[in-house]
């Protein structure tokens, strides 16, 4: 065993009591109160270094990159709205006699949960447009992640080494269902209610332990007395902790992981480039939370959202025609209505239809979703990490792949509005339903074909461009009277007139005006945006100052 | 240490000093790895009219935003009321109150956010920086110095040489492991099917029981016009509540029949018949009645079932018919009340994995 020095004889000569100079003093000693404040930081932090580099970090811009922005934004936003909404909600399923203001309901039998939210609606200030914005910001953080993942998925950013943030991401999107469903189901309303009956059955379903699953989660029969207590602390506690975390996990991947980016000039797998975060990109990503929060506020006064008390309180024995989920559980309901009758029966024992839509379906999707990075990796033997991201036309297969799964997708969540579409246009429902099924079948191998076809063409006529030049408009006619179309060769050519710039995964030009043959437009929307040349000028005339001022002076010297 | 070692670690710190805060930040970036390719001040010359607009274009959104924010608190104060009137019944003007605080936050948070983006697009540096990425494994020293000090923690612990206090540790934490989840499931789980109104099989309809509207007033046949529905319960303690009694009695129109399931032929009393309301697909209750030909619907998942039939799926996801409550009808003070014969001879609502 080697022994190491003791501690004491490592210690610098003048000890941590004695003075030290650290260095000027301006910055050892700092009169300003920032600099105070700064050096109080710095003798107990240490940070200087480190929160340089992290001040200085470069994000990418991208207008897609905005998706997950929205996203992280919008939790916040559900975390500050939802924080108010928990001071007036009352999770309890005891009867009480509505005696609030709103008089259509009055003396109506209802639980205190479906009672409290008809107070935060009509008794508490501001509690509706609370109420509405924590719903609209629900939706839109829905939204935001299925679209983050569309980009993500497009672009090719799950490659490695982004393998464990799209598992993280996809993790985040099926609790986010979880936490919508719960949070939805809070009210105890009419439409509610019907949604936590569906829920009892799907668990139901559940071959072997089904019913053994209702009585556990609903602490007996359906409704009992304890489910909302029990999904309340579920939506306010569990489900968003474990959702920060993962946010937390997925910032923290990407921070150490670093943007990916498109490629172009200046671009390559080694760099990352773009706006340093301080003050620049934190600057405009501030303000962007400002305006999605802006677009919730606004949403949450002026579109009504889930208006419970139209509905009433629970009740096992009504229903209202158009019962629908929020939209994010919407393919559930899809693929609940276009699922076939097919209950098995074995020995006296039967596993219901349910089963296959509610529950193994959305299982093989996720699993499915998840595996990708895996899969593909697998089969184009593709094991380097990436950094720089594709265009989509540039990998037909996995593009083709998502459209299809976008395709699937889109048609089960029609179907869960099929009853609504079959009312406004007129149409049969059971029409509507065998269209769904059929559609289901037939339309994702199509979209892929389509997508797949469309992609190679896409793809050829970037080469055509880069070898034969961007279609100019002008028709020559030759001596010998044959019409040509002059074409714009992009770079140099060879004795073919050929271009022979070769496809660098970039948009090529496909217009004459994206090369700035129109002289370079004005942008702006009341006045001209400055541009270039101005700046110049500007330049020109501080040089030209400048210069003056130095031949003064050095007149001055001389005489 | 770390890559991205540059000049501005070998700065001393009256070197340092010496430099420009803008000239601190371009060193202390390159000693990070990130190099300013591009910066230029979007007004090389302070003070021209375009610079001076540009602030004042954003200082007039920061200005509305200032006033949205002072509208907002005054309305949410009481210059508009929030309480709900009946139509008719006081001043209506609570209708502009959420309408009115929403758009005025709104409008608040887009002007601070519309004038801090542009803050940063129109005044800031035009600025393009480049960062090394240093992505991916650690270089190999690193790596073989990080898998030494795991093998040799690994080693001191003697996991290889020490099998006995592996399998012990392993099964004391195993079956600690499995503690939690013994305490969560033990202490929610719920037996099915014991206790008063626990069962999925049976509903609290028995011999006698009366048929009750939901607010316990009794049925009687004379209630119904022919093609008329009524959703009735059992009348017990709690029937009304209970979710999967809900029964859907229905009076034929004359010329209909139900053609009835094998040992069902006397379950209806007339031209009533009474199904269960909870569909066998998913528990939501069948309750779109179409009188002319007798399909019932239910809105949730568009199971349609024919009365006709005996209430058999005729289409969408339901595969079992709605289960039929044997009717009779008693005499209480001259006049007729229906009852049950029985309770349902199968289980009502959605199936399940018992359910033969």
């Amino acid at each position: 065993m080697t022994t190491i020095d003791s501690a004491d004889s490592r210690r610098p000569a003048d000890g941590p009591t004695g003075p030290t100079v650290r260095g000027p003093k301006r910055f050892d000693k700092p009169r300003t109160p920032q600099g105070k404040a700064a050096r109080w930081a710095e003798d107990r932090l240490g940070i200087a270094g480190g929160l340089r580099k992290q001040l200085n970090k470069v994000f990418p811009d991208h207008w897609s990159f905005m998706m997950g922005e929205i996203a992280l934004y919008s939790f916040i936003i559900l975390i500050l709205s939802g924080t108010f909404l928990t001071f007036f909600f009352d999770a309890s399923m005891a009867e009480v006699r509505y005696d609030g203001s709103y008089v259509p309901l009055d003396g109506v039998e209802m639980s205190r949960a479906y009672a409290s939210t008809l107070n935060i609606s009509f008794d508490v200030r501001g509690g509706l447009v609370m109420r509405q914005i924590h719903h609209w910001a629900a939706l839109l953080f829905m939204a935001a992640m299925l679209i983050h993942m569309f980009r993500v998925f497009f672009t090719g950013a799950f490659r490695k080494p982004r393998e464990l943030n799209w598992l993280i991401g996809l993790g985040l999107i099926t609790l986010g269902l979880v936490e919508g469903f719960a949070g939805y189901s809070l009210p105890d309303d009419l439409l509610s209610g019907t949604g936590l009956r569906i829920a009892a059955a799907i668990m139901q379903s559940i071959p072997v332990i089904g019913s053994w699953a209702e009585f556990l989660v609903f602490g007996g029969k359906f409704p009992g007395t304890e489910i909302i207590g029990r999904l309340y602390i579920v939506h306010v506690l569990l489900v968003p902790g474990i959702l920060a975390g993962l946010i937390g996990a997925h910032m923290a991947l990407l921070i150490k992981q670093k943007h990916t980016e498109f490629p172009g000039p200046g671009k390559t797998e080694h760099t990352v480039s773009g706006e340093r975060m301080y003050p620049t990109y934190g600057m405009k990503a501030g303000g962007f939370f400002f305006i999605v929060f802006a677009v919730c506020a606004a949403l949450g006064g002026l579109a009504q959202i889930n208006p419970v008390w139209l509905f009433g309180p629970y009740n096992p024995a009504q229903v209202s025609s158009g019962s629908q989920p929020d939209w994010y559980i919407g393919f559930l309901d899809g693929s609940t209505r276009l699922f076939p009758s097919w209950e098995i029966r074995l020995f006296d024992h039967t596993i219901p239809p349910l089963f296959w839509p509610t529950l193994v379906l959305p299982g093989i999707l996720f699993t499915l979703a998840g595996a990708y990075p895996f899969l593909e990796a697998k089969f184009t033997r593709d094991r380097s990490a990436h950094n720089l991201l594709q265009r989509p036309r540039d990998v037909p297969v996995r593009t083709g792949l998502g459209v299809m799964a976008i395709t699937f997708y889109s048609v089960l969540l029609l179907s869960g509005g099929n009853d609504l579409i079959a009312k406004a246009f007129d149409l049969s429902l059971n029409a509507m339903t065998w269209a769904g099924r059929i559609s289901l079948l037939v339309l994702p191998p199509l979209a892929y074909a389509v997508t797949y076809k469309i992609c190679l063409g896409l793809q050829r006529h970037d080469r055509e461009v880069l070898e034969h030049g961007i279609e100019t408009g002008i028709i020559k006619l030759l001596p010998n009277g044959e019409f040509i179309e002059i074409h714009q060769p992009l770079g140099p050519v060879d004795d073919h007139g050929h271009g022979q710039l070769g496809y660098a995964g970039v948009p090529v030009p496909k217009k004459m005006n994206q090369l700035g043959a129109r002289g370079g437009g004005i942008r702006g929307f009341f006045y001209p945006v400055r541009e270039k040349a101005d700046i110049q000028a500007e330049l020109d005339a501080l040089a030209a100052q400048e210069a003056l001022q130095e031949r003064h002076r050095e007149r001055e010297l001389t005489d | 240490m770390t890559h991205g070692q540059g000049s501005g670690e070998s700065l001393t710190a009256e070197e340092a000093a010496e430099l420009s805060p803008e000239e601190a930040m371009i060193v202390g970036a390159e000693a990070d790895g990130i190099y300013i390719v591009h910066r230029r001040e979007r007004f090389p010359i302070a003070g021209t009219k375009a610079e001076r607009r540009a602030e004042r274009t954003i200082a007039t959104v920061f200005l509305i935003g200032f006033l949205a924010a002072v509208a907002f608190i005054v309305v949410f104060c009481g210059a508009v009321p929030f309480e709900w009137r009946l139509p008719g019944a006081g001043n209506q003007n609570y209708r502009y109150f959420t309408p009115l605080i929403g758009s005025l936050l709104g409008l608040s948070l887009a002007c601070i956010g519309i004038g801090v983006v542009l803050w940063a697009k129109w005044l800031l540096p035009e600025e393009e920086a480049v960062q090394d990425r240093h992505d991916g494994a650690s270089d190999m020293t690193e790596q073989i110095l990080g898998a030494g000090t795991l093998v040799s923690g690994f080693s001191d612990l003697g996991v290889a040489r020490r099998s006995m206090l592996k399998t012990t540790l392993a099964l004391a934490g195993g079956a600690l492991g499995v503690v939690p989840l013994v305490a969560l499931v033990g202490a929610m789980i719920k037996k099915p099917n014991r206790g008063p109104g626990q069962s999925l099989f049976h509903t609290p309809f028995g011999p006698g029981v009366p048929l009750v509207y939901a607010d316990g007033r009794r049925v009687s046949p004379n209630d119904l016009q022919p093609g008329g529905i009524a959703t009735v319960f059992p009348g017990v303690e709690g029937g009304t509540k209970d979710a999967d009694s809900p029964t859907l009695l229905i009076r034929l129109r004359p010329g209909q029949a139900v053609k009835a399931r094998k040992g069902q032929a006397d379950f209806g009393w007339g031209d009533y018949v009474a199904f269960s309301k909870i569909c066998t697909h998913a528990g939501c209750p069948a309750s779109l009645f179409e009188q002319k030909t007798g399909r019932l619907l239910c809105p949730c998942h568009q199971s349609q079932f024919d009365v006709l039939q005996d209430a058999k799926p005729v289409f969408g996801p339901a595969t079992r018919s709605l289960p039929k409550l044997p009717l009779t009808v008693e005499l209480v003070d001259g006049q007729q009340y229906f009852t049950a014969r029985g309770d349902y001879p199968e289980a009502t609502g959605p199936s399940f994995w018992e359910r033969p």
